[in-house]
C-alpha cells in the first residue's frame, strides 16, 4: 500500500495494470459459466446458430421447459441423496470425532489415518462387490443406497473435519459439563454442535458438493428410478440430439444448488477442501 | 481379616475395571463411524481381491472359477491396461502442474493491490463448484462444437476454424477442462498461504534492494510451498479418478486415446461384466494410489504438526 502511494497517488498505473491483467484471467475461467447462463437464455435456433448469436432478447422459455419437463425427478433424487448422506456422515462423524479429538485414547493416531485413507481408497477397492451385493438385495436403482455410498464416500472427510474444529475448543469446557453431570448425548448436543456451528457448516457443505456432483456411483447404481441430475445431463449427449439451450438450461439449474452454497461459504469451502489445514 | 483383603482385592479390581469401562466409553462414540466404514470399504475390497484370483463374467451364469493369477498376468500383457495406466500418468501430471502454475499466477495477482478482489475469487471459484458433468457438456457441445461451437467460430478468421478439438486432440480436451476445473482449487489453497504471509517481510527485502522476482523466489515461494505440495497432493488423488469428463467428452476415445484407469475399470466391469478382470484392476488402482496417498497424509500430518506446534 504504501509503495503504491509513493509510486503515484492511490491508481498507480501498476495497480491498474495488474488489474486489467487479473479480470482479463478471471474472465477466460469464468467465460464458460457465463456461456453457459447466455446459451440457457436463447431460444433453440438461437443457441444453435452458426456463427453463435451475440445479442438476442432473453427468454426462460428454455428453463420451463425443463423445469416442466422429466428433470424434477432427477433434481429430487440428487437432494435425497446429498442432503441424506450429509445427515447420515454429521450423525456418525460427530461422535467419532468427539471421541478422536475430545477423549482420545491409545492409538487414536492410527484410527485417524485409518479413516482418513479409506477417502482416498479408489473407488475401484469397492465397486464390484458393492455392486454385486446391491443387486442380490435388489437395491440397484435405490436411491436410499446411492445415499449409503456417499455416506462412506464422506464420513472420512467429514470426522477429520469435524475433528479438527472440536481441537479449537478448550477441553475445560467439556469437562465442565461432564462435571455438571452432563450425558454423552447432552454434551453433544448442547455443547458441542453450538460450538462447533461453523465446523458443521463447513462439513455439510463439502459433503453436499461432493455427493451433489457425484457421477461414477450414480451411472453404474442407478438406472431411471433413482437416477440423480447428473444422469438427466448424460442424456444430452446419448439420445436427445442437439438441444443447446435446453442443455445449458439443465446445466444451470443442475449445477445451480452447489454454486450458490460454495459462494455464500467460501471461508468454510477452503477449509473444508483442504480438510481442515488451511484456516 | 480375610474379608478386608477381600475388599481390597475388590478396590484395586474394581479400579482396574473401571478404567477399561472407562476405556470402552471413550471407544464407543467411534463405533458406528468405524464398523460402517470396515463394513462399506475394508471387507468389499477384500472379496475385491478373493475376486481377482476368480476368472467370473456375469453375462456367463456359472462361469465362476478360481483362475489363480491370470488376471494379474493379463494385466501384464494387455495392451489397453499399460495404455490406460500411461493416460492416467500422463493426465494427472499435466493437469497438476498445469493448475498449479496458473492457480499460483492467479493467487498472485489475486493478493496484490487489484480493484474488486473479492468478485474475482468468486467468479475464479465457479468452474470448481458446477456440476462435472455439466462443465464437460458445455465446453464440448457449446464452446468447441466444430460447427455451432463459439471458439472454432472465433478462430474462423485465423484459419483454425472448424477444428474439431475433441476428436482431434482428445487428451489436450480432456486435459484443458480439467485444468481448467482444477486452477481453481489450487488458487483458494496457495491464495491462504500467501495471506498468511507478512507483509512487512517483503517491504524489508524490497528496501535491502531485492527486484520482485528475487523477493517472490526467495521468500514468497518458501513461505508457500507446503500450501502448493498441499494442493497439488489433495489434487492429484482426485485427478487419478477423474471419470465424469472424460465420460462426457469423449468415451474414453477415439480408439483408448484417453481410456484412463476408473474409465477401463468401468468399460471391463459394466460393459463387459468381466468381474475377475476388473477386480484385478481395482487392486492394481488401489496399490497406485496408496502410494501417492501415503505422500499425501505424511504432508498433510507435517501441516497439521507445525500448526500445533504454534
Amino acid at each position: 500500500m504504501r509503495a503504491g502511494v509513493i509510486a503515484g497517488g492511490r491508481f498507480p498505473t501498476s495497480r491498474v495494470l495488474w488489474s486489467v491483467v487479473g479480470w482479463l484471467v478471471v474472465l477466460v475461467f469464468f467465460f464458460p459459466v457465463l456461456w453457459m447462463w447466455l446459451e440457457a437464455l436463447k431460444t433453440e435456433p438461437q443457441a444453435a446458430s452458426s456463427p453463435p448469436t451475440i445479442f438476442f432478447v432473453p427468454t426462460l422459455e428454455e428453463f420451463q421447459q425443463v423445469m416442466s419437463g422429466d428433470f424434477p425427478p432427477f433434481f429430487i433424487n440428487s437432494a435425497i441423496a446429498s442432503i441424506g448422506s450429509t445427515f447420515m456422515v454429521l450423525v456418525l462423524g460427530l461422535p467419532a470425532a468427539y471421541a478422536l479429538a475430545v477423549r482420545p485414547v491409545k492409538r487414536t493416531r492410527d484410527v485417524l489415518f485409518f479413516f482418513i485413507s479409506t477417502r482416498f481408497l479408489p473407488f475401484a477397492a469397492s465397486l464390484v462387490p458393492l455392486y454385486l451385493l446391491a443387486r442380490d438385495l435388489q437395491l440397484l436403482d435405490n436411491i436410499f443406497a446411492l445415499a449409503a455410498i456417499y455416506t462412506t464416500i464422506n464420513l472420512p472427510l467429514g470426522v477429520w473435519l469435524l475433528r479438527s474444529f472440536l481441537l479449537e475448543i478448550p477441553p475445560e469446557l467439556f469437562e465442565a459439563a461432564r462435571v455438571d453431570g452432563a450425558s454423552f448425548a447432552t454434551e453433544i448436543w448442547r455443547i458441542v454442535v453450538p460450538l462447533i456451528a461453523p465446523g458443521i457448516a463447513a462439513t455439510s457443505l463439502i459433503c453436499l458438493i461432493f455427493s451433489w456432483n457425484e457421477f461414477f456411483y450414480a451411472v453404474n447404481f442407478t438406472s431411471s428410478v433413482a437416477a440423480t441430475a447428473p444422469i438427466f445431463l448424460v442424456g444430452f449427449i446419448s439420445g436427445r440430439g442437439l438441444f443447446y439451450a435446453k442443455l445449458a438450461a439443465a446445466a444451470t439449474l443442475a449445477s445451480l444448488p452447489v454454486l450458490l452454497a460454495g459462494w455464500i461459504a467460501q471461508k468454510q469451502l477452503i477449509r473444508g477442501l483442504t480438510m481442515g489445514a488451511v484456516k | 481379616m480375610s474379608s478386608v483383603a477381600g475388599s481390597g482385592g475388590a478396590r484395586i479390581q474394581s479400579a482396574a475395571s473401571l478404567a477399561r469401562r472407562d476405556a470402552w466409553l471413550r471407544r464407543l462414540p467411534l463405533l458406528p463411524a468405524f464398523v460402517y466404514v470396515i463394513v462399506v470399504t475394508q471387507i468389499p475390497f477384500a472379496l475385491t481381491i478373493w475376486y481377482s484370483f476368480h476368472s467370473w463374467n456375469l453375462l456367463k451364469p456359472g462361469s465362476f472359477r478360481f483362475s489363480g493369477l491370470d488376471n494379474y498376468a493379463r494385466l501384464l500383457t494387455d495392451e489397453s491396461i499399460r495404455t490406460a495406466v500411461f493416460n492416467t500418468v500422463l493426465l494427472t501430471i499435466s493437469v497438476i502442474a498445469i493448475s498449479v502454475v496458473l492457480g499460483l499466477a492467479v493467487a498472485s495477482l489475486l493478493n496484490s493491490e487489484v480493484f474488486g478482489k473479492g468478485l474475482m475469487r468468486t467468479l475464479m471459484i465457479a468452474p470448481f463448484l458446477i456440476m462435472p458433468t455439466a462443465g464437460a457438456l458445455i465446453w464440448k457441445d457449446t464452446l468447441l462444437n466444430p460447427l455451432f461451437g463459439l471458439l472454432p467460430n472465433l478462430l474462423t478468421p485465423f484459419g483454425l476454424g472448424r477444428v474439431d478439438w475433441v476428436n482431434r486432440y482428445p487428451m489436450a480436451t480432456v486435459v484443458a477442462v480439467e485444468v481448467w476445473r482444477w486452477t481453481p482449487f489450487m488458487m483458494l489453497i496457495i491464495l491462504a498461504g500467501l495471506q498468511s504471509q507478512n507483509p512487512e517481510v517483503l517491504e524489508a527485502a524490497r528496501v535491502d534492494g531485492a527486484n520482485a522476482f528475487q523477493a517472490f523466489r526467495r521468500i514468497t515461494l518458501p513461505l508457500v510451498r507446503p500450501f502448493i505440495e498441499l494442493g497439488a497432493l489433495l489434487g492429484s488423488l482426485f485427478v487419478v479418478q477423474t471419470f465424469d469428463s472424460i465420460f462426457m467428452l469423449t468415451y474414453g476415445g477415439p480408439g483408448e486415446d484417453t481410456t484412463n484407469i476408473p474409465f477401463l475399470l468401468y468399460l471391463v466391469a459394466f460393459q463387459g461384466f468381466n468381474i475377475g478382470q476388473a477386480s484385478a484392476i481395482g487392486v492394481v488402482a488401489v496399490v497406485l494410489t496408496t502410494i501417492i496417498a501415503t505422500v499425501a497424509l505424511r504432508t498433510l500430518f507435517s501441516i497439521f504438526q507445525v500448526e500445533a506446534r504454534r
